[in-house]
Order: C-alpha cells, then sequence, then structure tokens
C-alpha cells in the first residue's frame, strides 16, 4: 500500500515537473495527494488539513509556478515545511548539572513502553557519566517492579522499589529523598500506564509530578499510534504537562505520522526515538529524516548508515588491495552478494533512495538472479572459487548439476565475473593515477 | 470530547445532501483510523444511496452508513471445542498486551462454561519479568502456568505445556509469545517455527492463532497483520485497550483489505473486561447508535 502511495505522489510529481509551467490545479492535485500520503502515514486529519493550508499558499505563489523545476521546487516546499514543524534540529533533555538531582517523568498510555524505555534512558545518561537512580512506580501492571528491576540489573544501574507498596507518589517522593541522600545526579521515575480519559489515574500522575517536580516529563507514545495520537498528546499535556516526546518502536515500518501530530498540536519536540529492545535501541530524533520517512521520499543517510554497518573500513581498504593486484576472487564475489543481502532487501535498499521510492517493484530487480548467483558459487569448492581458471567444461558441468541450473547459466556468471575483475582493475588504476595527481599537486604546492 | 459523541454530535445535525456533509463525514471516518482510502469509498457509497433513495433524517442516514460499514466487517467466533484438546496462541508486536489478553480470556472460557481446566504457557521468555507477570495472573485466577526460565526457547515451553496439559486432562492451552516487530524478519521466523512446533506436537487439537491489537494503532496494523499472516496462518484478531478514545476504525480496514475477522475485544484492567467482537455491537458504539 505504502509504495502504491509513494507511487502515485511520484506519477503527480512527475506530471508536475515534466511541465514547463505549472497551473494552480496541477498544484491542487498534488496537494490532495500529498494530503492522503499524509493521512495513510497516520498523521492526524486535522493537522493535516492545517499543513496542507498552509502549503498551498506557498506553492502558489509566483516563486513555484515560475522556478526552473516547478515540480522539485514544490516538494522541497513540502519537505521543508515538514522539517519546521517537527523541529528545529536535535533536542536534547535539559538536565541541571551533575551537582545536583535532575527528575525524569516518564508517562504514557499502557503499554506504550514506559518500563523499557526507563532502562534505555538510564543506560544513555550513564554513558555520559551521569549517576542514575530508576525509581519504580509502576505498582499496578503485575511484575513490572521486577521487570525494572531486571533491566536495571542489565544496564549496570540502581532501581528504587518498595515491597509490597501501593502509593507511587510516596515510592516517588521516598526515591527522590534517597537520590538526593546518596548524591545520584539524575532519578528517573517509570509510572503506570493510563489512559488519558482516567481521570483519577491522571490525577494520580499529577501528584506524583507534584511530589519529584520533574525537569523534564517526557511522553513515551507508540510510533504506530493512529489518530488518536494527537488526542493523547494533548491531554497528557493539558492535564499533567509535558516537555517532550520519546517515540517508542520506530523500529516498525510504521511511517510515524504520529511524530507529526505530536509536535504540531503540543509543540513540545520529539527527543528520542526507540529502537529494538536492546538497552542502546535510543536514538536521537532528526527531523530531516523524519520528514522523507512520512513522504515516503526515502532516506539517504540511513542507507549511507546501514551500508556503513555492514562495511567496515578494513573490508574496503582489502578489497580495494584485492581489485588493485587481480586478486579478487569468486571467493571475494560470493561475500559480496551476502553482503548486498545484509543491507536488506535490495528492494529495501532502492527505496531508501529519493525519487526512487515506491517505483521499483520487486520483480522488476534481478533478485532471482543474485540467487541463482549465489547457488551456483556454493557448488563450487573451495579451490574453484579461488581459481576459477581452474574451472573447465567438466567442473562446470558438476556445478551446474550442484547448483540445478545449467551450464549457459555457469558460463554467463564466470563471464560476468571476468567483465568486473577487468572493470575493477581499470578503476583502481584511474583512482591510483588520481591519487598519485593529487600528491603531485600538494607536493608542489608546499 | 469522544470520538463516538463527536460522530453521534454529527450525524444528529439536520441538514444533510451538501457536499459539505459528506466531506465532514468522511474527515470524521478517517479520524476514526478507517484509512484515506476506505472513509472516501464508505462516504461515496452513502452519498449514492442518499441521492438514489432519498434518505431523509438523520436517524435513517445513520443506520444507512451502518448498514456500508457493515458489509465491511467481519467476526470471528473463536472458542475452545468441547471434547477436544484446545491450543490458542497468542502473537503481535510489543506492547499491545498479550499477557494480559492470555489471562482475560482463560477467565472468559471459564466463566461461560467453555473450558473446565485451562493451562497458561509462558512462552514470552523474552522480555524480563513477563514469566512472572503471566505467573501472578496464574495465581489470581487459580491457573496452573508452564514456565520455564527467561532466555530458554519457546518452541521447547510449548511443547512442554502442551504435553503437560494433555497429561493432566486439561482442555485448553492458552499460550503467550514474546512481543515482536513484524519487521523483524528473524524474529517472525522464530514465530514461524514456534508455530510449526505447536502445530505438530498439538496434531488432531484445535489450534487458533490470535493476532492482538493495541485499538490506538494506525494503518500500520495492516502491514502487522500481514507480515504475521504471511509466517503463520491468522485466524482472528483481539482488538485491546479499547476503552481509551481509540476509535479501532482500522479493524474495518483489517477486514477489508485482508479479510481478517475480529474475534475478541479487550477494554478495562480488570479479568472480565473483555467479550466477542460483535460487529453490530461495535458499530453502534463507533457510530455512537444508542
Amino acid at each position: 500500500m505504502l509504495e502504491k502511495i509513494s507511487q502515485k505522489f511520484g506519477d503527480i510529481v512527475r506530471t508536475i515537473g515534466g511541465k514547463a509551467t505549472i497551473s494552480e490545479k496541477n498544484v491542487e492535485d498534488a496537494v490532495e495527494q500529498i494530503k492522503l500520503t499524509l493521512l495513510e502515514a497516520d498523521v492526524n486529519l486535522r493537522v493535516v488539513r492545517r499543513f496542507v493550508n498552509a502549503t498551498l499558499e506557498e506553492a502558489k505563489g509566483e516563486k513555484v509556478l515560475r522556478s526552473v523545476n516547478p515540480g522539485q521546487m514544490f516538494i522541497k516546499i513540502v519537505y521543508d515545511r515538514m522539517v519546521g514543524l517537527l523541529g528545529e534540529g536535535r533536542q536534547d533533555l535539559v538536565l541541571k548539572g551533575p551537582d545536583t538531582t535532575s527528575v525524569i517523568l516518564l508517562l504514557g498510555l499502557q503499554g506504550s513502553g514506559k518500563t523499557t524505555t526507563a532502562a534505555k534512558l538510564a543506560f544513555h545518561l550513564k554513558g555520559k557519566g551521569r549517576r542514575v537512580l530508576i525509581a519504580a512506580c509502576d505498582l499496578v501492571r503485575p511484575a513490572a517492579v521486577e521487570q525494572l528491576a531486571v533491566l536495571g540489573a542489565q544496564v549496570g544501574v540502581d532501581v528504587y522499589k518498595e515491597e509490597g507498596a501501593s502509593d507511587p507518589v510516596k515510592v516517588a517522593a521516598a526515591a527522590l529523598a534517597k537520590a538526593k541522600h546518596e548524591l545520584y545526579d539524575v532519578l528517573i521515575v517509570d509510572t503506570t500506564g493510563r489512559l488519558q480519559i482516567d481521570e483519577s489515574m491522571m490525577d494520580e500522575l499529577v501528584r506524583v509530578r507534584a511530589a519529584v517536580k520533574p525537569d523534564e516529563s517526557l511522553l513515551v507514545a507508540d510510533a504506530m499510534t493512529g489518530q488518536a495520537a494527537a488526542d493523547i498528546a494533548k491531554t497528557f499535556d493539558e492535564k499533567v504537562g509535558i516537555s517532550g516526546v520519546i517515540l517508542s518502536k520506530f523500529d516498525s515500518d510504521a511511517r510515524g505520522g504520529a511524530a507529526l501530530s505530536l509536535r504540531s498540536v503540543t509543540g513540545k519536540p520529539v527527543k528520542f526515538v526507540g529502537v529494538s529492545e536492546k538497552p542502546e535501541g535510543l536514538e536521537p530524533f532528526y527531523p530531516d529524516r523524519m520528514a522523507s520517512r512520512i513522504l515516503g521520499m526515502g532516506d539517504v543517510v540511513s542507507l549511507v548508515e546501514k551500508a556503513q554497518e555492514v562495511y567496515n573500513q578494513e573490508e574496503a581498504l582489502d578489497l580495494e588491495k584485492k581489485m588493485a593486484n587481480e586478486s579478487f576472487s569468486l571467493e571475494d564475489y560470493l561475500d559480496q552478494i551476502s553482503k548486498v543481502k545484509k543491507v536488506g532487501s535490495v528492494k529495501g535498499m532502492l527505496d531508501m533512495i529519493p525519487g526512487l521510492a515506491g517505483q521499483v517493484s520487486e520483480e522488476q530487480l534481478d533478485a532471482e538472479g543474485m540467487k541463482y548467483e549465489e547457488a551456483i558459487l556454493r557448488s563450487m569448492t573451495k579451490k574453484e572459487r579461488q581459481n576459477h581458471l581452474i574451472i573447465g567444461q567438466t567442473r562446470r558441468t558438476r556445478i551446474a548439476k550442484g547448483s540445478g541450473t545449467s551450464v549457459a547459466q555457469v558460463n554467463r556468471l564466470l563471464k560476468k565475473f571476468e567483465k568486473t575483475r577487468l572493470m575493477m582493475k581499470k578503476m583502481v588504476k584511474n583512482k591510483g593515477a588520481m591519487a598519485k595527481m593529487m600528491q603531485g599537486q600538494q607536493q608542489g604546492g608546499r | 470530547m469522544r470520538f463516538a459523541d463527536r460522530l453521534k454530535a454529527f450525524l444528529g445535525k439536520a441538514t444533510i445532501e451538501q457536499e459539505a456533509y459528506f466531506e465532514e463525514l468522511c474527515d470524521l471516518l478517517v479520524e476514526g483510523d478507517l484509512g484515506a482510502a476506505l472513509a472516501s469509498k464508505v462516504t461515496d457509497e452513502l452519498k449514492t444511496a442518499c441521492t438514489r433513495r432519498g434518505i431523509p433524517g438523520s436517524e435513517p442516514i445513520k443506520l444507512e452508513l451502518k448498514r456500508i460499514l457493515l458489509a465491511y466487517c467481519r467476526e470471528a467466533i473463536i472458542e475452545p471445542q468441547k471434547g477436544s484438546f484446545n491450543v490458542f496462541l497468542l502473537l503481535g508486536v510489543n506492547g499491545v498486551g498479550k499477557t494480559t489478553s492470555c489471562a482475560k480470556l482463560a477467565r472468559h472460557y471459564l466463566d461461560k462454561g467453555l473450558a473446565h481446566d485451562v493451562v497458561l504457557a509462558a512462552g514470552d521468555t523474552f522480555r524480563a519479568a513477563a514469566i512472572e507477570q503471566l505467573k501472578i495472573h496464574g495465581e489470581r485466577l487459580g491457573l496452573r502456568v508452564v514456565a520455564q526460565k527467561q532466555g530458554s526457547d519457546p518452541g521447547a515451553v510449548l511443547y512442554d505445556a502442551i504435553e503437560s496439559a494433555q497429561a493432566q486432562g486439561a482442555d485448553l492451552v492458552i499460550a503467550d509469545t514474546a512481543g515482536r516487530m513484524h519487521t523483524r524478519q528473524d524474529l517472525v521466523r522464530e514465530l514461524a517455527k514456534i508455530d510449526k512446533i505447536v502445530a505438530t506436537k498439538a496434531a488432531g487439537a484445535s489450534y487458533r492463532r490470535l493476532l492482538v491489537l493495541d485499538a490506538t494503532t494506525g494503518q500500520n496494523a495492516l502491514r502487522q497483520a500481514e507480515a504475521f499472516g504471511e509466517a503463520v496462518h491468522l485466524d482472528g484478531v483481539i482488538l485491546t485497550k479499547m476503552d481509551s478514545s481509540a476509535k479501532g476504525g482500522i479493524v474495518i480496514a483489517l477486514a477489508k483489505e485482508l479479510g481478517l475477522p475480529i474475534a475478541f475485544v479487550g477494554t478495562g484492567e480488570s479479568y472480565t473486561d473483555i467479550k466477542p467482537y460483535k460487529a453490530e455491537a461495535f458499530l453502534d458504539e463507533f457510530l455512537g447508535i444508542a
């Protein structure tokens, strides 16, 4: 469904982009499409409407209609506006100096991930040299206190808990006293998940807040939340007051329109996003990347980062060396195939490239071909992969049989490999020549 | 104002048959998490019905809207089969309420006399204290909980649970699983493996897999259902946390897009806060029909 939307969106952009001038009607069509895109990303309808109307004003201006590439210009306006709306740059926690105790209160609906986030946040702050205490104030959910104790031990952070306690206000106050007395510089207060419409539970939260006077009250919100996100954030902000948001479960494929709703309804920044279930799975929030994701425009930064995870510097250098002295073997070729697979599906990779998102379908890709190549390579002996020159007719027949392919396919792969090798050699030579030239210039300059 | 109240107030208005009316209705349906595409489709259908048959007044139009939506809804009746051994597996993303739903479901079947002996299987061996959480539920409900220690193989836990339930003559095993993102291929594969183990071990039993879904979830629910549905056959959905301002309109989209029926709706925090999903009752609440 997502692909279809961004494909449609892309179509509109192309129709606009292809024209020297665009009419107001064109802009309106595109705006309509953007509206749908935002709704599919679960951005709150009222937020969408406000956003779209504001964009329309600007997009109908002379500047766009007369610009060299109206389509691109238009997208840029939408994107820039959204980034602006999501917040200016990265927003960090605002805590007091380490000479005193800062308090962070975590609140949110049931199952939004408060307890997990408490541990992640503690781990994050510990890494910054803070001395952290977590207060276990979720006294409703069975075993929530135990969960926090286990997680605290995992990340090496102390947890304050009271056996058989029933009043979270008392526990929070006692935890704060302990934190101050024992010179902890951050106290993180985990609370029970509650519905924003539950009056008595919200009152309780107000009392917890009064008892600890937090420096940061962070709403933990599920990135997969739908239209309700705006109401939830608004009510929590009005009744208890929040200073920021942590968007949890961001490693889902949700486009995260909730972020835009939360931000524009409360005006409070998203400070972190939660990914994975590991303690280190808490990342800073980048408005620009979020905007790309909501628009389904692709995310180059993430792509580069993902590739970096798989390819480390050493391996890259090693590969370059191999390419230069022609020792690049089928063994390395196979390694490359598995690397590409690690980055994710080829389609997943292409989707992260702006302008390509949703435009290439799985069938158009030669993912199948790669599967065959891998099968063929794996049907070779190690010796064959290290020296492809020994692969004669009989070996080819055997490999084809072993991989369930034909001799022709094996031949094709070997030919392709030869070609690749040749190309690599040329590439490295060129690069070497260029590097030498640069060096010469630098020396000459001195 | 609650969504249903807003919709009710809107549907109570006297003036209809105007373009603006339908636009506003469409917006309200979008706000109910029906999804933009389905909302406009439903609105169009309603508009056609109104112009063709000339539906006067707000009451008939409300009923017409309900009739249109009802055509998309799907119900599943998930009950233990009398005289046979039953295994129900609960799955879903993190924090949707799987563990709580296990306990509620057990209580529901016992109360209704649909099961006489229920065993809970602590298949969430990943999350810290998930096992303790289920054990506390078991204690409160007086049910046996089969568990191993944290980090053990969930497939093995469920295998044991089925074996021991069969040995003690229990008629229903309700199995909890660890919350997992539908985008984590390795974890989805693990789920498929668990499913295979259960299906093999409980061959001949009535085996049901239930997707647990948070009612506040937006369009991503479709993705979740799709991804999990590819790994294991889904028999129905348990919609949790329906007592918030959540509208749960996503289940209509789920039924329409994926043909996935809804089995239960969970509301409050007490054990009895779960009831079988009835499309008509759901829509009455969704549309604010008293």
